[in-house]
């Protein structure tokens, strides 16, 4: 027995310093890493739950390896047996109890979380947000950004410190715009709009991507987030005014086609003749290439791990 | 359409699939034709009414299915485990995990955990065959064909690739064009019906055939928990029914259900789907659960630990995965008031769970465990399975899901549930049931190598993944990015130490074939329900004196007592059915009125239509009533099984 427990605690103190590597470990990792109020809100809510979730482990781990070591048949073990103990109801009701309790604790901030992430972040408040409408289709973004008359394929610019107001459709499959270090997703689909809010804290350039399949080119619709300061970002938004080109209709129903492009600007937006998120423009682009859809990429691995969009950002 | 469109041309690695099945079909035909065996196989198995051997089919095409599903993983994982990996392309990556998927739960999950059911039920509740015999031979065939329909996809006309929620309007005419994607929706509709049938079928065998005396208070977790899956399975799958055809109808006919153009509903194939998936994940879980309770009882020598909360919280289950299925899309945007209530009831399932986990660890306090094969099986299921299970909590909680949601975190906890519940609930119940089904007991030490193999493959495969989604890997993606290189790498090491797991696994069924002891007894791990008090073999009609049943654990009572089921004086004649080819000549007809609509060759198509009408208007002019076995054949069966 006194064997058995220097295992046991040897073995707790390996675990403790696993965990510790570990959640030193995980600070690194992009969700648990935020960059905007957004995913830091999740990410406190995240880690909140694993507090009473690894404490669920801890004592479900615990009583298993007490019942194992304790209980199993081995040659003049000393440990009772009793066949026939099949209930107890005071027992049952804690452990009913407390599952109970734990999920009410975490359903309450669930909860308030979700109705918070329904308005634009609080910490930009003062500001209203900027509104972008990032639209996909197979398979990758536009980005159009309507009261400074621009439009981006697969990369985006934001200013830091004022909330993103992302209205998301799709001109065919259903796709999810994710950014993690900013915060969670929400669907892109056809003929609806869905309202995303988000923000950046810190400039950087961050992760973007589609985040449900939809196909042969969905790993690639991939497109990098710029943020930066708002005189940063005014810049960018006036060198893009004067030097891209306008986007034709001609121009942007041949993007439509399902294939991939790399990154691309204009100095005007598709909303000007056509929003996917709305009855109207639900089969806008499935009338113009149907048989595209057909074709196939035939689409390999990159070399040198070179994925996604690339090209001047910017430049046509 | 010329035969190079109808075969798939041009991947070396189909290429090499269609050598393999021509070459393994070739083998068996010889091996059948040169022993002279297709007789045997005829009369004994393919026109079998039988329920143990049509549960020992029912498990072996699970096997085999597990095969492929699982050749299906190693691929992926080799593909995934160095960034510049180029060993599937995008499209082939997309049809292998979509069949992956499919396969898993479809043609894997469910028909695994209706074998042992097969096998089981019936005896666990002293009948001798289920309520409809021939119904159920219907069942296991069309689940058959249905299967043999998706697998030969990949060889001729072209894997599905859609994934296996095949969401619209990805799946519909225009972005999945070709015969793919009818390839599921016509596999699953064919095996569709034979598992609705099992569903109705078990339900009447479990309420009007029990032994007299067996209360429904009385019936073993096994039974118990088989029960309430079928009301899971008759609620739920009709929904999958109408979805598939719906989405058929769409494909071949132009309607527009799920379509973009003419403003269909693309979104309501997606809450169609879930309305039927999320119950089918507890049907694939439920009956996990029952196993692990009859093995743990069994093992730790000692009552099931609050029997009747038990069977209350799996009740409370089944209710309430009818009731959460929106926490597969809280991102789709229904409004935080909605995805409060899904939150709320998907978190709400954990407290069954939870005290269902806190029942079997009392059932282990002042017990005497034995750790055999089968109980190693249902030992590791516990802790494991929690981390399975908070992790769905974790997911369970909306604003938290968005960052979850399309990510490894998500493959992390399905695989962590499915596997750690309902396959090490099938292999446990396999080596559990094994010295039933074919009279001798599987191998201990090699069964504790692909245990140990297996279980540790699991691990080291699937919890990286949780800190993979945690670093924004999306799944789906066929490639990976050099961030998430060295935890990928780990993963893939872990799932081929599964796979040698399970070779391991299917070695052991041969070994033990030709080298372990033939049973004697029929009661090898002293067990405590009445399956345990039929002799081995077991012979056709189970019980030569139907049982009475005073007590929970009819048998463990018995035996306490020092009684016996088999009274000689009590034999009388034994009503049991006959062996009948139909099923399976309905079933192979199905099947190619299915391939020729996965073609859109409609007038085939329709031709089978009518052929299957034609056959089951013939069934119902059928008039065969069965036959009896006398007396003397009893006594001498029942004589020679017991050495009496
Ligand atoms: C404590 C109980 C459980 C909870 C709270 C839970 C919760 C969830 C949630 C919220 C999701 C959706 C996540 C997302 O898509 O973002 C999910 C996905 C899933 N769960 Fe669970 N789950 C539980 C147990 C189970 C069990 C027992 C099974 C099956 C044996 C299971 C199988 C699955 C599968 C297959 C998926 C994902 C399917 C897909 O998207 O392809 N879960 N679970
Ligand atoms: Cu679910």
């Amino acid at each position: 027995m006194r064997h058995t427990r220097k295992h046991l605690s040897k073995g707790l103190v390996f675990i403790l310093i696993g965990l510790i590597l570990l959640l030193s470990g995980c600070s690194e990792l992009t969700v648990l890493d935020p960059k905007g109020p957004v995913a830091e809100s999740q990410r406190d809510l995240i880690l909140y739950s694993l507090i009473f979730l690894l404490g669920v482990v801890a004592v479900v781990f615990s009583l298993f390896i007490f019942m194992v070591v304790k209980y199993r048949d081995k040659p003049n073990r000393k440990a009772e047996y009793k066949p026939d103990l099949h209930g107890n109801r005071t027992i049952e009701i804690i452990w009913t109890i407390i599952p109970i309790m734990i999920v009410t604790s975490l359903s309450i901030p669930t909860i308030t979380t979700l109705f918070d992430l329904e308005e634009p972040p609080e910490s930009s408040a003062e500001q209203e947000p900027l509104v972008i409408h990032a639209t996909t289709a197979d398979w990758k973004w536009f980005f159009s950004y309507p009261e400074q008359g621009i439009e981006t394929v697969n990369y985006l610019h934001i200013p830091t410190d004022r909330g993103i107001e992302f209205h998301l459709s799709s001109a065919d499959s259903m796709t999810a715009l994710w950014i993690p270090a900013l915060g969670g997703q929400k669907y892109n689909m056809a003929g609806m709009e869905n309202i995303l809010y988000l923000q950046a804290d810190e400039t950087g350039v961050f992760q973007g991507r589609n985040s449900n399949f939809n196909g042969e080119g969905f790993a690639e619709q991939t497109f990098k987030v710029h943020a930066e300061s708002s005189s940063d970002f005014q810049d960018w938004v006036e060198s893009t005014q004067n030097s891209a080109p306008e986007l034709t209709q001609e121009k942007y129903d041949s993007l439509l086609k399902p294939e991939l492009v790399d990154t691309m600007a204009f100095s005007s937006t598709h909303l000007e003749w056509v929003d996917h998120g709305t009855k109207d423009g639900m089969d806008y682009s499935i009338e113009r290439h149907r048989d595209a859809f057909a074709e196939q990429l035939e689409l390999k691995n990159g070399q040198n791990h070179e994925h996604g969009p690339s090209g001047e950002e910017g430049e046509e | 359409m010329g035969l190079d469109e109808f075969f798939v041309t041009g991947e070396p690695l189909i290429y090499a699939g269609m050598v393999a099945i021509t070459l393994v079909s070739g083998a068996i035909i010889f091996l059948l034709t040169y022993f002279k065996k297709w007789k045997w196989l005829w009369r004994e198995w393919l026109t079998t009414v039988d329920h143990k051997r049509i549960g020992i089919m029912y498990i072996l095409s699970a096997l085999a299915m597990l095969f492929r599903a699982g050749s299906d993983a190693l691929m992926m994982r080799t593909q995934l485990a160095f960034p510049d990996m180029n060993f599937l392309n995008a499209q082939h990556y997309n049809e292998i995990f979509t069949t992956h998927g499919t396969i898993m739960i479809f043609f894997m999950a469910m028909p695994f955990l209706i074998g042992l059911m097969n096998i089981v039920v019936p005896q666990q509740i002293g009948a001798r065959d289920f309520a409809f015999p021939y119904l159920n031979a219907l069942s296991f065939w069309s689940f058959f064909f249905g299967a043999m329909l998706f697998n030969v996809s990949f060889v001729i006309g072209g894997a599905p690739d859609a994934g296996w929620t095949s969401y619209t309007p990805l799946a519909g005419d225009i972005m999945s064009q070709g015969p793919g994607q009818n390839f599921y929706l016509l596999a699953l509709q064919l095996s569709g019906i034979g598992t609705l049938a099992t569903g109705i079928n078990l339900m009447v065998t479990i309420l009007k055939m029990r032994a007299p005396g067996m209360t429904l208070f009385k019936m073993p977790i096994f039974t118990w928990s088989t029960f309430i899956t079928m009301f899971i399975i008759v609620f739920a799958f009709p929904i999958l029914t109408i979805a598939l055809a719906l989405m058929t109808i769409d494909r071949i006919f132009g309607s527009h259900f799920f379509t973009l153009a003419g403003e269909g509903l693309p979104m309501m194939w997606a809450n169609l789907f879930w309305m039927w998936g999320h119950p089918e994940v507890y049907i694939v879980i439920l009956p996990a659960f029952g196993i692990f309770s009859e093995v743990i009882a069994t093992f730790a020598r000692k009552r099931l630990f609050g029997y009747t909360v038990m069977v209350w919280s799996i009740i409370l289950i089944a209710g309430l995965s009818f009731l959460v299925w929106v926490h597969h899309f809280f991102t789709m945007g229904a409004g935080a008031f909605v995805n409060s209530i899904f939150s709320v009831t998907t978190m709400a399932i954990a407290i069954p769970t939870g005290v269902k986990i806190f029942n079997w660890l009392a059932t282990l306090y002042k017990s005497r465990i034995r750790t055999t094969t089968a109980m190693m099986w249902a030992l590791a299921f516990i802790p494991s399975f929690t981390i399975g299970g908070i992790t769905g909590v974790m997911l369970g909680m909306a604003a938290a899901d968005y960052q979850f949601h399309n990510s490894y975190f998500l493959i992390a906890h399905f695989h962590y549930v499915l596997i750690a519940g309902t396959v090490f609930g099938c292999f446990a119940g396999l080596v559990y049931w094994y010295p039933k089904m074919f009279g001798h007991k599987l191998n201990e030490r090699i069964g504790k190598w692909a245990f140990w193999l297996f279980v540790i493959g699991f691990h080291i495969c699937f919890l990286p993944q949780y800190f993979l989604g945690l670093d924004g890997m999306p799944r789906r993606v066929f490639h990976i990015v050099p961030e998430w290189f060295n935890l990928n790498v780990i993963s893939t090491i872990g799932a081929f130490g599964m796979g040698l797991g399970f070779a391991v696994f299917v070695y052991n069924i041969y070994y033990s074939y030709r080298y372990s002891e033939r049973e004697q007894t029929g009661d090898p791990w002293d067990g405590r329900t009445l399956e345990w008090a039929t002799p081995t073999p077991v012979p056709e009609y189970n019980f030569a004196v139907v049982p009475h049943v005073k007590e929970h654990d009819a048998y463990w009572d018995m035996k306490q007592k020092g009684e016996t089921i088999y009274d000689e004086s009590k034999v009388e004649p034994i009503h049991m059915p006959n062996s009948t080819g139909q099923p399976f000549i309905m079933s192979a007809i199905m099947f190619f009125a299915s391939f020729a609509l996965v073609f859109e060759w409609i007038w085939l198509a329709v031709a089978g239509l009518v052929t299957i009408l034609v056959t089951m208007g013939i069934r119902s002019f059928d008039y065969d009533e069965g036959r009896h076995i006398d007396v003397e054949e009893i006594k001498q069966t029942e004589r020679s099984a017991r050495g009496l």
